[in-house]
């Protein structure tokens, strides 16, 4: 059984998960998850250091993640992150990740690692 | 900590062009900073960059363009936002969770939730909302600071 009280950021995604950074990690510290593919609900749902699920790869994800203080982005089915996306990240140093998996099998994935069941 | 002494701390004036998604929350972000700058509560310039986030998009998302004032004292904090566009016909309506005139393309981006004024309304101590079919929409948040 992991320990709950371990802090959880952004480098445990990578070594808890494998996930792959598409770009630069900024190891925050991440508190909670917050899924949806709706920008009105993470400006209203999502709390400060949440991770945020989504199939959304537009630029303003980034705009709308940094606003609410989400920690990093993970964007499912195997969606490509366009150029500009990820260079938008970088400048707000958001860490973003892409797996190929459906939002649902990814999310039981982080409940099972223990990744925002606090 | 601000000083209390009642005069206006900052006031800057921005614009927004409509359909412009590339610098959609590019305002909001920089009034976000501004405040955490000077020294505001944390949750409370929170809700002054989701209340303003809104009103950006209602403006990139359906008006020509907009001029944004934001305007801080001590005990308040305010973000108006007037545009040039097509107005809305009822606002009662507008108020309501779920109306939305997205577009089905701005659906796909993840926009349309039908959310933007009722969050606005939920985050700001007061709104004031004035519009002109035709003309334009003024987009008025306020934010008492001891709240």
């Amino acid at each position: 059984m992991m320990d709950k009280a371990m802090t959880v950021d952004v480098a445990t995604l990578i070594d808890r998960l494998g996930l792959v950074p598409v770009n630069r990690v900024y190891n925050k510290r991440i508190s909670g998850v917050f899924v949806s593919d709706m920008v009105s609900d993470v400006m209203n749902g999502a709390a400060p250091a949440n991770l945020w699920v989504t199939v959304q790869t537009h630029k303003n994800i980034i705009a709308a993640a940094n606003l609410v203080d989400v920690s990093a982005i993970i964007i499912t089915r195997g969606k490509s992150v366009p150029k500009e996306t990820l260079e938008i990240a970088d400048r707000a140093e958001m860490t973003l990740f892409t797996t190929s998996l459906e939002t649902y099998p990814l999310a039981v994935k982080l409940c099972q690692a223990n990744i925002g069941v606090d | 900590m601000p000083d209390p002494n009642g005069e206006i701390l900052l006031c800057t004036d921005y614009e927004v062009r409509g359909g412009d998604f590339n610098r959609a929350g590019e305002v909001s972000t920089d009034i976000k900073t501004r405040l955490k700058t000077i020294g505001f509560d944390v949750e409370l310039v929170r809700r002054v960059a989701i209340a303003s986030f809104e009103a950006e998009m209602n403006v990139i998302m359906y008006a020509k363009e907009a001029s944004v004032r934001l305007e801080v004292s001590p005990e308040k904090i305010q973000v108006v936002y007037r545009d040039e566009g097509p107005g809305i016909p009822d606002i009662d309506l507008a108020m309501q969770e779920g109306y939305s005139t997205a577009t089905p393309e701005m659906r796909r981006l993840g926009f349309g939730a039908g959310m933007g004024l009722p969050t606005m309304k939920q985050n700001a101590t007061r709104i004031e909302i004035d519009s002109e079919v035709e003309r334009g929409t003024v987009v008025g948040l306020f934010f008492m600071t001891s709240e």
